[in-house]
This record gives structure tokens, sequence and C-alpha cells, in this order.
């Protein structure tokens, strides 16, 4: 295979998760992210690899609880009515600390909601996908080429954090076509599992994989410690920042939004308003830091996203709702256009620093 | 000093939490033994199910993972397809394997999967403490069928050998007893074979164990067995169902 190839976003997922190793992959289908099924069932028997289509999404999370549990590298994917399936399955990856890749190319919601693309499962994947106290790395790429690259690293981030971590797209980022440069996906690190179960072989006393604590003081000193994992976690927070530096409107948007608003960015730059562009590449950690930082400077902040307004959350607590806050939204499957986005701009441009959005 | 009787070296020193009279105890002897005869604990890996059974990695000295409620047919795929040497079983109850897990069962089942399946059915739901199972036989009063059972509301028992044992993918399906000496030993033979069908690689093979209740059915060890002979047996007859070998 050449470097650089013509990709969907959901081959480019694909791709790199067996890149990366992931040899067992189970699936269901449901649009818009079917090609990573379609991909998985032709590439892994000619690398001795499992694709396995699961009689529901909650049978393949908990194959992928039992994969994980054997060390492998493991996958799934699927779209929002299907990752909410996956719930149960999650929760219990979070508790028993295994690593595993859950990849969501979300569409518009919520019930059986539609096909095109959206944002509107960003509450679902960052504030807890599950029961109970625990977090999982979101990771939000914004290109087919990071489809690519994000897959590659969530596969090392979970190893090395034992906790699942998930690629958080949307149906158009699943089905767009771009070039991808695969070249990364051949410097792949290994982690050492002693946790797995592989058999005891009688070398060793048993490994258990289990989240079931009946004492409530272990329970709790068990979250604690996970927690206590999180905020090392918290390091990895990240984002790109576009002409951010003098910015006086800054706009916060990840995945597809992120491309639109750039263009938007640049407009506004012509006509004379200083705004740029924080792209939270991590949903969670939520860079949180990078925010405040850049509320020093701005006077006022325009989210974009394709909910009826989750990240814009985020955004208010990071900054404290030191500033005016402006949310630039479609649901259901609509996409922001450049000209609504550049809109808001010009709008945020007017307010004075100090002023709530509300009271606009 | 001669030993004449000892403990499986495959079932670990910890004291069981089982009720007293509760059947559980026997089976976790017959797996065990059948562990220890086939050598195999060492590649073994247990699913531990929710219910009763749940905290069985206490007591098995194999590797275990403990699964969502009704799902160890989808977990024990899972850890089967990344290293297939490995001898995986699960234990589950019939809450978990013939109410929430069904699906799973089923097509675990259909795809052949080279699992063993130990399914303990008691007819009532034990650890949340007596209420009315898939199994639960018409008129059988639990907590949450007080007047007994009524096929009209409630609808029928499921009987998971006879079902299983229409589908392609499976070797092997057993139901037998443990309540008398004669069950029980017939019941390890059944428990042996199944790891052996799985060590063969000749796919899915499930034994049915009846199994008895005595806090939850609110009768003496005793009687229990013998309610269990009386009710459960004519309802859930016991032998072979599925045996590909046999049929072939």
């Amino acid at each position: 295979m050449a470097d650089k190839v013509l990709m969907k976003g959901n081959e480019a997922i694909a791709e790199a998760a067996i890149m990366a190793g992931c040899r067992h992959f189970f699936g269901y289908p449901i649009t818009p992210q079917t090609e990573i099924s379609a991909y998985m069932a032709k590439r892994m028997p000619k690398i001795g690899g499992t694709f396995l289509q699961a009689e529901s999404e909650l049978a393949a999370i908990n194959m992928v609880y039992g994969a994980a549990a054997a060390g492998a590298r493991t996958m799934t994917s699927s779209s929002s009515p299907g990752i909410a399936l996956k719930s149960e399955g999650l929760s219990f990856l979070a508790a028993c600390d295994l690593p595993s890749v859950i990849v969501n190319i979300q569409r518009g919601g919520p019930g059986l909601g539609g096909i095109r693309p959206s944002q509107s499962d960003y509450f679902h994947a960052t504030r807890s996908t599950g029961h109970g106290d625990f977090h999982m790395i979101v990771l939000a790429p914004n290109t087919v080429q990071e489809m690519f690259d994000l897959t590659l690293e969530a596969f090392d981030l979970a190893d090395k954090y034992r906790m699942p971590a998930m690629i958080l797209g949307d149906g158009m980022l699943g089905q767009v076509m771009e070039p991808v440069d695969i070249s990364r996906g051949n410097n792949i690190k290994t982690y050492v599992k002693d946790w797995a179960l592989t058999g005891t072989k009688g070398l060793r006393k048993r490994n258990v994989v289990n989240s079931l604590y009946l004492s409530a003081e272990e329970l709790e000193l068990l979250n604690f410690q996970r927690f206590d994992k999180y905020k090392e976690v918290e390091k990895i927070a990240r984002t790109e920042d576009y002409l951010l530096e003098d910015a006086e409107v800054v706009v916060v948007a990840y995945g597809i939004c992120a491309r639109i608003a750039k263009n938007a960015i640049d407009t506004a730059r012509k006509n004379g308003i200083k705004a740029g562009l924080i792209r939270p590449v991590t949903l969670w950690p939520y860079p949180k830091h990078q925010l405040k930082a850049a509320a020093e400077k701005a006077k006022a902040f325009v989210v974009v996203e394709m909910s009826m307004g989750q990240m814009i959350e985020d955004v208010e607590l990071s900054i404290r709702c030191s500033r005016p806050v402006l949310l630039c939204n479609r649901t259901g499957g609509m996409v922001p256009t450049r000209e609504a986005v550049l809109e808001s701009i010009e709008k945020a441009a007017l307010l004075k620093g100090e002023q709530n959005a509300d009271s606009i | 000093m001669q030993i004449v009787f000892e403990k499986p070296k495959a079932l670990s020193d910890t004291p069981t939490h089982y009720c007293p009279g509760c059947t559980h105890g026997i089976i976790h002897r017959l797996v065990a033994e059948v562990l220890d005869e086939l050598d195999i604990t060492g590649e073994t890996i247990g699913i531990a199910p929710v219910g009763c059974a749940v905290i069985h990695f206490n007591y098995f000295e194999c590797d275990v993972a403990q699964a969502a409620h009704g799902r160890a047919p989808a977990v024990a795929t899972g850890l089967k397809r990344v290293n297939p040497d490995n001898i995986v079983f699960s234990y589950q109850g019939d809450g978990d394997l013939a109410a929430i897990g069904t699906n799973e069962t089923i097509h675990a089942a259909a795809r052949g999967e080279n699992i063993t399946v130990i399914f303990v059915n008691n007819a009532i739901y034990g650890m949340t403490g007596g209420q009315m199972a898939p199994t639960t036989l018409p008129g059988q009063i639990t907590q949450t069928s007080p007047y007994g059972r009524d096929t009209k509301t409630a609808g029928f028992p499921l009987r998971m050998c006879e079902l299983l044992a229409t589908l392609d993918g499976t070797a092997y399906a057993e139901r037998v007893a443990v309540d008398s000496v004669k069950n029980v030993l017939k019941a390890k033979k059944a428990i042996k074979k199944a790891f052996q069908y799985q060590i063969d690689g000749k796919g899915f093979s499930i034994v049915e164990i009846l199994s008895s209740c005595p806090t939850n059915w609110g009768l003496e060890p005793v009687k229990a067995l013998e309610w269990l002979r009386q009710n459960m047996i004519p309802y859930y007859p016991l032998g072979v169902f599925k045996d590909k070998e046999v049929s072939r």
C-alpha cells in the first residue's frame, strides 16, 4: 500500500486500527459507520484477525470486554443509538480498567433520529457513557487524516492508561474521502499486560477481571484511585489553535464544525475582526486551561456545534463564565454554514468583554 | 495417614457464601473435579455471571472474568477468539442465561462458539431474593408471582436445552439434576463431556443442571430436593438433547 491513499473517514479508522495491532473487531451494522465493519470483514481474515458481526451492540461491546480482558487490542464501532446500547459495557470496561477503543460516528438524535451528521452525543461521551463514576478518553478528529492518526493514538492511550478510549466523529467525517498519509502506522508501541486472562499455566496466581465490590469502603477507595489516575490523564488535553494569538473573538469548535469555523474566521479577519479558533482535539480531558488562558485576552467566545448546545457548557465552565459565550448551532443532522458562523463572530465582536451573553 | 477424600485442586480454600442446602456447592465441586481430571485449570478461564455465583472467582483457581448480567457468552466469545487454546466456560443462572442473556446464549450457540456453558436452573432469581425466573414453573409461588405463576399473564417457562438443540452450532446439550447421588454422578459425566467437546474443538456445549434453592423456595434442603424431583424434572426432562457425535 502506498503511503498516501484516498480513503473514507470510516475506512481510515479501520485501517489505523489494524496498523495499531487490533486483530479483534466486533461490530453491528448501523448507518453512518458501517464501512468500518465492511472494511474489517474484508481485511481481518487475511491477516489472521477476527471480524465478528455480533447479534447486538450489547453483545459486541461485551465481546470487546472479553477480548480486552484477554489482553488483545480490540475495537467496536457504532453510531449514536448503538452507542447508547453499549453504555452498559463501557461502564464495565472502565470499571475493570480494560483498554479498548470505541468509535462513535454520530448521527442526529434523540431516538432513532436520522442518519445525517451530528454532535449531539457530546454529553453522553464526555460526562459518562454509562452508569457510575468514570471517564473515557474522547478524541475528536476533524479530517480523514486525523481519523487515522487519532485512532492510532487511541489504542496507545487506552493501553497506557488502561481505560476505554473513544473516537467521536460524525457522519460527515465518516463518509468524506480525503488523502491519508498512513506511514505513521508503522511505529507502534506495545505494553506488557500481566493482568490479562490467558490461563495461569500453573505458574501464577489467578487473574480476575471484576467490577463487583460489596464493601462500600473498598469501592470508594478504588474510585478515588481511578480518579487519581484521571488527574494524570488530564495532562493529555490538547487543542489545535488557529490565529489565536491576538484574537478578540475566540471560536471554539471541534470536528467538522472547526473546519467550517476556520473558513468563517478567515473572512472575519478580512473584514477587520480579530477572530481565532480553539479546536479541542481531546474532548475528555477537556482543554480547560487552554480555554481559560484564551479568556484573558478575548472579549467574547462563539461555540459552533451540531447539537442544541452541549460543549458550550464546558466552554463556560472552563472560562468560569467570565466572557460572553454565543452559540452557533444546528441540530438534527443539519450542518452550520460558514455564513452563520461569520454572523455569530460579527455579533460577538460588538460585545464588550464583561457583558453576559444572556442579556444580548 | 492415608488421604481418602480431598478438595479438588481447582477449588480455592475460600469458604463459599452459598446458603445452607444450596446445590451451587455441589456443582462448583463437579466443575472443579473435571478441571482437575482433564488437567486444564491452568488453561481455563471462567466467566462469573450476575446472580448467586457472581463471586465464583473467589472459589475457582483459574483466571476469571466477571460479566455483566446475561453477557457471559459474549464475554466468553471475546476471550476465546483471542486465545482459542484457552478453555473458556461460563457459569450462569436461569435469570442470567434465559432472560436478560437469552440473545447472547442463542447466538453463541448458533455460531458454534467453542465454549462450555454451565447452566444452573433453580427456577428462581436467588440473589435478589426469590423473584419469578424465566424457568419458574406454572403455578410456582415467588416474590413476583405471589399467587403462583399465571401463564395467562406471565407466560410459560423456557426449556433452554430443547431450544438450543435445534441449532446447528450446538454440539452438545444435556440436562441433568443434582438431587441424588446417582444424578450427581451423571451430572459430573455430562460436565466432563462438555469440557472434552470444547477441548476437541467440537463447538458449543451446554449442561443444564436442575438445582435447588431452599432459601427462596422456603423449603428445608431435603424437601427442596424432593420438590425438584416431583415438580422440576417432569417439566424439564433429564437427558441428552443434542450430541453432534451421536446424531452424525
